[in-house]
Order: C-alpha cells, then structure tokens, then sequence
C-alpha cells in the first residue's frame, strides 16, 4: 500500500492509536473480558493475569470499564463535535457570505452564547435538564459551535472576497453554490486543524462535567467519571485514576497527530498529489 | 579568512567590480509522486561588469534573473544553493566568505534595489530611518551625514520636498516616488554595486519613465556599477551598457546594447525584440452597438467623491474597445460598473438593445452569461480547489444543463481552442503555469457563449511572450466567435495591437474616444501625449528623447 507507506511516523503512531481506540469502543462487548458494570473482585486490585489492570474502587474490572467508558466518551465528543461544526461552519458560511444584518444578529448572538464561561453555563442547564447522552451532545454541540462560527467566519470572510468568488457571482451562483463549493473547500485546512482541537476539547470537557457528577450517571463509564470514581485512591498510592486519565491524554495527543497530518495534506493544492 | 576591507582597497584598482565565473545554482524541489530532487535554476552563467557600467539581464520568469542578480550578494532565495563557480566583487571570491563577511559586504559594497517597494518597506518606520540604516550600521557616516546625503539624493532621484520626505512613512507616498526612495536607500552607503530587480515593473508606464530616468541620472552622476533585471527590453534598452539574455538558466545572447536590439544574433533574441509587433487590422463595422454605458457616474459605498465621472462608451459587436488609463484612473472601477458588481450612482447600461439592471440581484442568468469577464491575475481568479474540468464545465452546467459525458467532450473541445490538450482537464490551478491559468480563464469564458467579454489587464501579470501568445489567441477566438471585448489595460502596446477603438481614462474622466486610428494621431491632448510618449520603445536613447518632449507630469499613483 503506497498510501500507507506515505504517512509520516507521528502520523502513523497517532492512527494506530486513535484505531485502536475507536475499534475497542466499537467492539468492547467482543473485546472487552468483563462486563463493564459487574462488581468481580476485591476493591482496588493490583494487576493481575485475571485483572490485566487491576480493579476499581468497587472492585469492577478496570480494563472492560476502560473499554466501555472509552464507548461513551468517543461517542459523545465526537457527536458533540460534529454538531458543532456542521452547525457552526454553516453558520459561520452564511454570516460571511450574507453580510450585512444577517451577520450582525448571528454574531451577536454568539457573543452572547461566548460571554458566560462555557463550563458554568453547561453545569446550569445540566442541573435543570436531565444529564441523558442526547442532551448532553446537545449542549456541547451548540456551546462549542460557538467557537466553530467565529472561525468559519473569519476564514469565509476571507475567501469571500477572492476573485474567484466573485466570478461565481458574476456567474449567477446560488448562496449554496458559493457557501459549500467554492468556500468550504477552500476553508477545509483551518477547520480541520480546529476539528482535532474540538474533538480533544469536547472529551476533556465531558471529562470535566462526569468528574463534577453533571456528566454520564453511574453505572455508565467514562473516562471522565472513572478518574472521579478511583480519585481517592491516589492518596493510597494506587494508580487506578490515573489510567483513564492517561486514556484521555493518549487519544488527545493522537487525535491532534492526525488532525495535523490531514491539515497538511489539505493544504496542498495539487489535491494531496504531493508528497506533503 | 582575509580581512574583507583591506581586499577591497586592494582589488579596486585592478579588475572588474563584478566577475561571476561558471556560476551553478541548484534547488531542491518536492514534486508530486517523485522522491525530492535537486534541479539546476542557474547553469554554468559567467559575467563581468566594470564600473561605472550597466548590465541587462533579461528572460522570461523562471529564467534564473533575480537568482543571478542575489548571487551578487551571496545570497540564494527560498533554499536556493549557490552550488558552483564563482562569484568575485572587487576581486575576491565572495562565496567563500564567512557570515560576518557577508555582512561587511551587503549594503555596503553591495545594495539590491527590490520590484514591489511597497513590500520592502518596513511600514512601521520613517523613510529616512530605513534609507540610512545599511550606512549607520556599516559606520560608514554619522547620522548626520548620511542624513544629509539621503537628501540630497532624494533631490537628485527628483523626489517632491527632498528636506521633508524623509520624515514621512511608507505609506504616504506614492509607489514610483518609494521606488525611487528605494533607490536613494541603496545608493546612500555608496556602494560598488547596486543590483536592481525589477524596479518599475509595478509602476504605470507614466511612472515608469521618471523612475527610469531618475535611475539613469543616479547611476551616471554616482559611478556605481549596476546589474538591471527586468523582461522588458525595452526598458532595459534605455538604461544598459550591455545586455544578458538568459532562457532557463543558461546564457542565450550577450552584446552591448545596440547590437543585442538592433542585430540580435539568436532567434529567442530575436522572438524578444519583435514580440509587441502583432499586425491587427483596425474593423469598424459602424453597426449598432451591443454594449452601451451612458454617462456612468459611480462611487465607492458612501463616500462622495466619484470615481467615474459622465463616463460613455459603446462597444461594437466583434469588435475590441481597449480602455487606457495609470492607475487610479477608473478603468476597473468601470469594469465593476458593467458587470454590476458596483451599481453606479447616475446613467444606465444598455446591452443588447436591452436595458441592464444596476446591480447584480436584478439581472437575469442570460444577461450574465452573455457578459463574461475575465481577470489580471489568473490564479486567484479560479478556486485553487477545484480541477480544470471543473472550473470550465461549471459554466457549461450552469447555463446550459450539460453533464456528463456530454460536459466533459465540451470541456476537452474548448481546452482544443485555447491550445491546452485534454491532459489538463483533471489538473488544480497550482499545476499550470501563468500563461496556461489564464488560457483556463479565457476558456470559463467562453464556455458561457458570450457576446461581450470584459478583459481587466489579462496580460500584465504575464511575459511578454506568454502575453503575445494569449493576445493572438483573443484576437483568433473574436474572428471565430464574433465575440466583443472591452478590454482594460494600462499598456499602450497591448492597445495598439488588438484594439478597434480606444478610450483613454485619467483621473475618472473619459478624456478621450473614438475609432483606433482617430485616437493614436495626431494632434494630442495633454494626457494622451504623455500616455503615448511614455511607453517604451525599444530603441536606444528614447528615454532622453521622450522625457524632454514631455507637456505634462504624470498624476503620479
């Protein structure tokens, strides 16, 4: 495969985590030796032949709960991620290419979204609302597409006034014609670059809301929940937490690889013809 | 390493200023689908200059100019390597030299005088500081001094209030007076050598002239010894003891100026020197016309000074109506108005014995359609993300339904006439060169069947060959099509070669207008003398000719 053969050595170690990861999480009733939520063992077992990474504090297998919590966390930031960018590049699109009003009233409105702190604001419609996986996507979604809107509209207005846009309008282009194929293509390397930002912001936020009890409810894992559950246990010496948490960083960081490797494949012109 | 300063005192008296011997120069490219590869952009080049003298070097872009001209200064652009021979000012081998070598030899024996003054200069500071700074750091005067001298070079290189202008930022002034401050900052630490790439090529041709002259002047009253790089040789033909013509990297042609004009020895000298000449028979149907602007008056969003004033012209079916002007003059701004991306304030637009909407929202698709532009620079005029097929099909889908197979048989017809094979069709913008992107544009074009096309400054972004090449096409494509061209340019001999009829702009107004012929003779307004006289000829001693027969300064943009 000359394709594989071309991505860069950062890049690849990033795929092959992210892949593994996500397979686990698509797979875990398969690959996954244990039920997540079933109480086996003693609490806070070392690591053992039995328990390849030892128990929790109520003595679950913390290797199968891994296994599903990475399920849940992948599955809500990256549904959280693609409402907010499907949400807020077509907004951010459409606010550039309108003008005017239109894109005075959407960006005001998103700097009123912006101005009250984003983790504040999700703890107070979490309280009100119940914390089910559809809300909390919701929520996520629509707080981070704010940040998606201001980059899309930046970069749109941008492109917006290049030569070639205007020959689309001369042309007599629809809105459609100019928003998804002479812009998007042409804003595709900044939004990806965002996208893997976004991603990573959306597992560590959700992380934030488990930890603070507002996220996934018991007896669903997440990665953010299992570093709350297994806290305690750090005072005792036993690392327990500090697995989902290294879990978070290993996608984060590998994510971001990728991201990085497809931001410089779309950056070439030549249609990613290029070595580059 | 010997000291720099004593081999310059040493070497002065004996040789040339400059002696490039077997100069080699390679970069390492990253093409799609190969390993990276080094190529040679400069092969085997060997030139000397005395001082006092002018050099030429003169080639399409790509011909290795500039790169030869930085290697007068040790110094290679963007991974460029200075790979072999050598390069000697004032008698030593300056690619030997250590980097604080090169620093005692830049600025201070040698100076580089930029294409776009506007991007050399450091917006942040005043003129004078950035004029004197090479002579302060090399500690070649005290401030005072240098001061001192920059004014009077400002008064020398005929700069407006030589006391004060010093004082003023980058950008309050006009871009032929920041050339020639550009110039008055190279020749301010007295250097040996001044190497100057492309000075006037961003200039009006009303500019141009006066910068040339203030370039001679500033050459012949100081002695220097300079390298000229440009691709017009008529330009260079004013200026240059000797002329170097360079095609991809190698020597082609060198002789003193005279001869290398008069009696080029090679056919690529000899393509060069004729290349303005295209014989176009003036037509002039006297039908009615099919574009009409009747006293268009239009500004810039709210502001009142208007940028077009009364302007009105008609443009003949199957004919070319060029319009001239410097910039700043609304040529463009007239463009914008027909296409109604710039509703104007008074008059109206007929086309076609109908009436056209002001603005854009207002028009139908056939009035779009039969109303085609095409733009100056080629490649931002097309998404650089979308193929040839593309770009060219969009058009045929748009307007008139064609898909598929069907679409792509036309796409590969209409690359067949602008003289691109079918090979291009899947090709991105960024795999085609200059003349191509623009061959691809004029194709968009016509894929809509139009009736009039506007051409804003199609060939100025191009070599003079690649222009020539795309003009023939034009004028090939109306004979074919019977297809109209308003055609906008600031180049007199573009004009002269495919126009039918002629209005000259200056300053928003239409200063004058009628048939080709009527309007390139005799007897002249003011503006339109000025416009004629300035474009270069290529003939020695034009520019002394031109610039004492001259009525009227130029509005100076």
């Amino acid at each position: 495969m000359a394709f594989l053969r071309r991505v860069p050595f950062g890049a690849a170690i990033g795929l092959v985590i992210t892949v593994t990861m996500v397979l686990a999480a698509i797979l875990a009733p398969w690959v996954a030796p244990y039920p997540g939520s079933q109480v086996l063992g003693g609490v806070w077992e070392p690591a053992s032949s039995q328990y390849l990474l030892g128990t929790d504090n109520l003595g679950r297998d913390l290797l199968s709960r891994l296994i599903y919590g990475g399920r849940t966390t992948i599955f809500i930031a990256s549904m959280a991620t693609a409402l907010a960018f499907i949400l807020g590049s077509v907004l951010g699109f459409t606010a550039a290419v309108f003008g005017g009003w239109v894109d005075q009233v959407m960006s005001r409105l998103v700097d009123l979204l912006m101005s009250i702190p984003t983790l504040i604001f999700a703890l107070v419609i979490l309280s009100v609302l119940p914390s089910t996986i559809p809300i909390l996507i919701l929520v996520m979604g629509i707080l981070d597409s704010t940040r998606v809107y201001r980059l899309s509209r930046a970069v749109a207005v941008d492109i917006n006034v290049m030569d070639f846009v205007e020959a689309a309008k001369l042309r007599g282009e629809g809105r459609g014609w100019i928003i998804f194929r002479e812009i998007l293509p042409n804003a595709l390397s900044p939004l990806v670059a965002e996208l893997g930002l976004r991603f990573i912001f959306a597992v560590l936020f959700l992380s934030a809301l488990s930890f603070l009890g507002l996220g996934v409810q018991p007896p669903h894992a997440d990665w953010g929940g299992m570093v709350r559950e297994n806290r305690e246990g750090i005072v005792f010496g036993i690392a327990a937490a500090l697995i989902p948490a290294g879990a978070i960083a290993a996608l984060a960081i590998s994510v971001n690889l990728v991201a990085d490797w497809v931001l410089r494949r779309t950056t070439d012109l030549k249609g990613g013809r290029g070595d580059a | 390493m010997p000291d720099a300063t004593q081999t310059r005192d040493s070497a002065s008296s004996t040789g040339p200023l400059l002696d490039i011997r077997n100069l080699r120069i390679e970069a390492t490219v990253y093409p799609p689908d190969e390993p990276p590869h080094d190529i040679t952009i400069v092969e085997d080049v060997s030139l000397q200059l005395e001082k006092g003298k002018v050099l030429g070097l003169i080639g399409e872009s790509g011909a290795g100019k500039s790169t030869i001209g930085l290697s007068a200064m040790a110094y290679g652009r963007g991974g460029v390597r200075i790979t072999g021979g050598e390069v000697l000012v004032n008698g030593r081998d300056i690619r030997q030299l250590n980097p604080r070598g090169l620093r005692h030899l830049r600025g201070r024996e040698v100076c580089y005088v930029a294409q776009s003054a506007a991007a050399a200069f450091n917006p942040a500071h005043r003129l004078m500081d950035q004029v004197v700074e090479a002579t302060l750091k090399h500690g070649l005067a005290s401030r005072a001094e240098a001061e001192e001298r920059a004014r009077e070079l400002f008064g020398k290189l005929g700069l407006p209030d030589p006391d004060n202008i010093g004082q003023r930022y980058p950008h309050q002034v006009s871009g032929g007076q920041l050339q020639r401050v550009m110039t008055a900052m190279a020749l301010c630490s007295e250097p040996d050598l001044i190497v100057f790439d492309e000075p006037t090529t961003a200039l009006d041709v009303t500019t141009q002239i006066d910068v040339l002259a203030a370039i001679k002047d500033a050459i012949r009253d100081t002695g220097v010894g300079a390298l000229y790089i440009t691709h017009d040789l008529a330009v260079v033909a004013q200026v240059s003891d000797e002329i170097m013509v360079l095609r991809h990297g190698k020597l082609v042609e060198q002789g003193e100026t005279r001869q290398i004009i008069e009696q080029p020895q090679e056919e690529y000298t000899r393509q060069l020197v004729s290349v303005r000449k295209i014989d176009h028979e003036e037509k002039s149907s006297g039908g009615k016309a099919i574009l009409a602007a009747k006293s268009i008056t239009a500004a810039y969003g709210s502001s009142t000074s208007d940028v077009l004033k009364e302007v009105s012209l008609e443009v003949r079916p199957g004919e070319t109506l060029a319009v001239v002007g410097e910039s700043g003059s609304g040529k463009s701004t007239l463009a914008r108005v027909i296409t109604g991306l710039l509703p104007p304030r008074r008059g109206s637009i007929e086309f076609d014995g109908r009436k056209l909407s002001k603005g854009l929202e207002g028009r139908s698709r056939d009035d779009l359609r039969e109303l085609q532009m095409i733009y100056q620079m080629a490649d931002v005029a097309m998404n650089p993300r979308h193929t040839v097929a593309t770009i060219i099909g969009r058009p045929l889908e748009f307007y008139f339904g064609i898909r598929g197979r069907e679409r792509d048989e036309r796409v590969a017809e209409l690359l067949d006439k602008i003289e691109m094979g079918e090979g291009f069709a899947d090709r991105y913008p960024a795999e085609l060169s200059g003349g191509q992107k623009q061959r691809v544009c004029i194709a968009r074009a016509l894929a809509a069947d139009p009736k009039v096309i506007i051409c804003d400054e199609v060939t100025s972004a191009l070599d003079p060959l690649v222009a020539h090449g795309i003009l023939d096409l034009l004028l090939q494509l109306q004979e074919e099509k019977q297809v109209s061209y308003l055609f906008i340019t600031h180049d007199l001999a573009t004009v002269k070669a495919i126009a039918d009829s002629i209005a000259v702009m200056y300053q928003g107004r239409l200063v004058r207008y009628g048939p080709k012929s009527e309007v390139l003779s005799p007897p002249f307004d003011d503006y339109t003398q000025l416009l004629l006289s300035s474009v270069p000829e290529m003939e020695v001693g034009w520019l002394e000719k031109a610039i004492s027969s001259r009525r009227m300064e130029s509005a100076g943009n």
